[in-house]
């Protein structure tokens, strides 16, 4: 994989920044861009976008992870089109964890969103993969997954849940010669984490998407990014817990 | 988090604001905060005054709706949201033969920001200014209502939004005209100017498609107004990939802009051009934005910032801007950054900066004695029947502006009936008064 030209991308959560800035890469590449998310009149300015820069292709359609019957249309639509079929997760969400304390039936969201959504999607489109021996999956967790923490323990726990998927599909695809990568972000310059206090660090997004394609085209298995996420989570992996859970990381 | 708190300033970084800041990344999500807290609009800031500032109110920043909507390869109409850059549509569309028919010194300024400033570029005085090429743009006012509107449709409020500093609503998206080009890369002859009768005159009888003239502000005598005139033609070719852009990583002292280091600066940039001129060829980037590869120069200036001073006086006037850059020279406060150029009469707003005649632009480190000479200069540029420019304004007098803008009250008639409760006053239409019409 050394271009996107005659590929076909499925993006899901294309209203995201992050999303919106990985498709103008791989369009201006040429490829072919499936754009998966709720707000559909964003993502048909999403997908002008990406033809004026130059896609092959570019559609939008309807995904709601909390929906398993949006799931197919993504899909269908892929075998459509040219090339090697391949998928990019930008799919989440992160409520407040005070808001999760007052009503605890949140947490059935944010794992839909985070986790059983995206995991249920991915597993009916991997044997697309595994019958034509190619395809790269990008599945897009959080640094956040890596432990639990009273800040966000529930997003943290779908994103962990996530990873552990993405590994074992990873596992599961490399036999058929299909890619599977696991993104593990820092904090990013989003709507997400637009005015949240305690931000340092802050990548773009459109830094972000070319370090997510740059490592796929390695075939990377696991990606921290910014890079020094790595050693900053080695190390909060490393605090033993008894000291840990005193702490408020 | 919807609103975050942040102190901004201009491109200047002498005025600061404190303000809440939102920062909608899809058209719903505009329109939902427009409905709840109506706000002015910013983009990249490159304003260099108060332009783009709210001074303890909230401010919506567009940077993120930044998508192109659709173009149409046979006509060079093109649809896009307000908060893409101009360089950005440079980059993507000269490979295919269209250029924005009108690019100001910087590709960072925001496709609304080129239209709230009805900016003007080296092509002035043939393709007039940045608004005369909008065919229409969609308009959301202080209810989150969206409006479209063009030189025919609505023009009062159309004349009243182009260059209309943001007063009259949020600028969702624009079609603009844009005009073929030969490819990516420019032709540039420079040439020397002696004085500044020779450079008027280089520039009165220049049939480049895109000129602009680098003045030293600091020479005098015999000297004064020389500088180098630049013309360009686009043309096609391979040329190197570009360099990536540096950064200023941080203030610089004070004695950077000195007398002593500015004068031997711009000796050696005017020596540069050989006294028989030359022609070499450069990136499309190089020539229109030559400043934007290097991020943050504005703190070149150090912490306390700086001042551009830019007039436009009409041809006829041309002893007195003569005056104004004596007065320049004398004062030895200039920096190399000076700029004169040859306007046309094209403009597209009551408020737009143009007039047929000659515009100076000059930056001043930020210091007492540079802004009584600034405020001293605007004083001669309204006696010239000239006017200054608000984007680069942060210092002038409301009396003053209000003089030199003859279309004012229209204008303010205008935006008090798109605006009546003044949602989108911005620091520089309070510290001017511009909503009153007198």
């Amino acid at each position: 994989m050394n271009s996107t030209a005659s590929e076909t991308w499925i993006i899901l959560g294309a209203t995201s920044s992050m999303a919106r800035a990985f498709a103008r890469i791989v369009a201006e590449e040429g490829a072919h861009v499936i754009l998966a998310g709720r707000d559909l009149d964003d993502m048909k300015r999403t997908a002008a976008d990406c033809r004026a820069r130059g896609a092959a292709g570019a559609e939008a359609v309807k995904f709601d992870a909390r929906r398993p019957e949006s799931f197919k249309a993504p899909i269908a639509r892929a075998k459509e089109g040219p090339g090697s079929i391949n998928a990019a997760v930008f799919i989440g969400s992160m409520p407040d964890q005070v808001a999760i304390d007052a009503d605890p039936t949140l947490i059935r969201g944010v794992v839909a969103d985070n986790f059983t959504g995206p995991a249920e999607f991915l597993h009916r489109l991997a044997p697309l993969l595994e019958e034509r021996g190619a395809g790269t999956i990008i599945g897009v967790g959080s640094v956040a997954g890596d432990r639990g923490r009273i800040g966000n323990y529930v997003y943290g726990a779908a994103k962990a849940g996530f990873a552990t998927y993405l590994s074992g599909l990873r596992n599961r695809l490399a036999r058929s010669g299909a890619h599977v990568m696991t993104v593990k972000p820092g904090f990013v310059d989003t709507a997400m984490t637009w005015g949240i206090e305690g931000m340092f660090l802050v990548a773009s997004p459109e830094k972000i998407a070319a370090d997510i394609l740059r490592a796929a085209r390695r075939k990377r298995n696991i990606l921290y990014t910014p890079f020094f996420w790595r050693y900053i989570m080695a190390i909060i992996r490393a605090i033993p817990e008894p000291i840990f859970k005193k702490l408020s990381v | 988090m919807q609103w975050k708190d942040e102190i901004n300033t201009g491109w200047g970084r002498v005025l600061k604001a404190r303000e809440k800041v939102a920062r909608p990344e899809r058209a719903a999500a505009l329109a939902a905060l427009l409905e709840s807290t109506p706000a002015p609009a910013a983009g990249m800031r490159r304003s260099y005054g108060d332009a783009p500032l709210n001074d303890g109110g909230h401010v919506i920043d567009m940077t993120r709706l930044d998508r192109i909507l659709g173009f149409d390869g046979k006509t060079g109409v093109i649809e896009v949201e307000g908060g893409v850059r101009i360089g950005e549509l440079a980059r993507l569309y000269a490979p295919q033969g269209w250029l924005p028919a009108v690019l100001p010194g910087t590709g960072f300024a925001t496709v609304a920001g080129c239209i709230a400033n009805d900016v003007h570029g080296k092509n002035h005085h043939h393709m007039g200014s940045f608004g005369q090429h909008v065919k229409s743009l969609t308009l959301l006012g202080p209810d989150g209502k969206a409006r479209v509107i063009g030189p025919k449709r609505s023009a009062n409020l159309f004349r009243a939004t182009v260059g209309g500093l943001g007063q009259t609503g949020v600028i969702l998206s624009a079609k603009l005209q844009m005009i073929p080009c030969k490819g990516d890369v420019m032709m540039v002859t420079e040439r020397r100017a002696e004085n500044f009768e020779q450079f008027l005159e280089l520039l009165d009888h220049s049939s480049a498609t895109y000129t602009v003239g680098w003045i030293d502000a600091t020479a005098r005598g015999e000297a004064l107004g020389r500088g180098i005139l630049e013309e360009g033609e686009t043309g096609s070719g391979l040329m190197p990939k570009p360099k990536k852009a540096r950064a200023v990583p941080m203030n610089a002292p004070h004695f950077a802009l000195s007398k002593p280091v500015v004068k031997l600066f711009n000796r050696a940039y005017f020596s540069r051009v050989p006294a028989h001129g030359r022609t070499s060829v450069k990136r499309i980037g190089e020539f229109f934005f030559p400043l934007d590869k290097i991020h943050d120069w504005n703190r070149l200036y150090g912490k306390r910032g700086f001042h551009q001073f830019q007039c436009v006086v009409p041809l006829e006037a041309a002893g007195r801007l003569r005056e104004m850059l004596e007065t320049i020279a004398s004062s030895g406060l200039a920096s190399p950054l000076a700029v004169l150029k040859r306007m046309g009469p094209g403009r597209a707003g009551m408020m737009s900066f143009p007039m047929e005649g000659y515009t100076l632009a000059v930056d001043f480190p930020n210091r007492p004695q540079a802004r009584l000479l600034i405020a001293r200069l605007g004083e001669m540029a309204e006696a010239a029947g000239g006017r200054i420019y608000l984007a680069k304004d942060s210092l002038a007098s409301g009396a003053r502006v209000k003089a030199m803008y003859e279309e004012h009250p229209k204008w303010a008639g205008e935006v008090a009936g798109a605006d009546p409760e003044g949602r989108f006053v911005t620091d520089l239409v309070r510290r001017l008064d511009l909503r009153s019409p007198a």
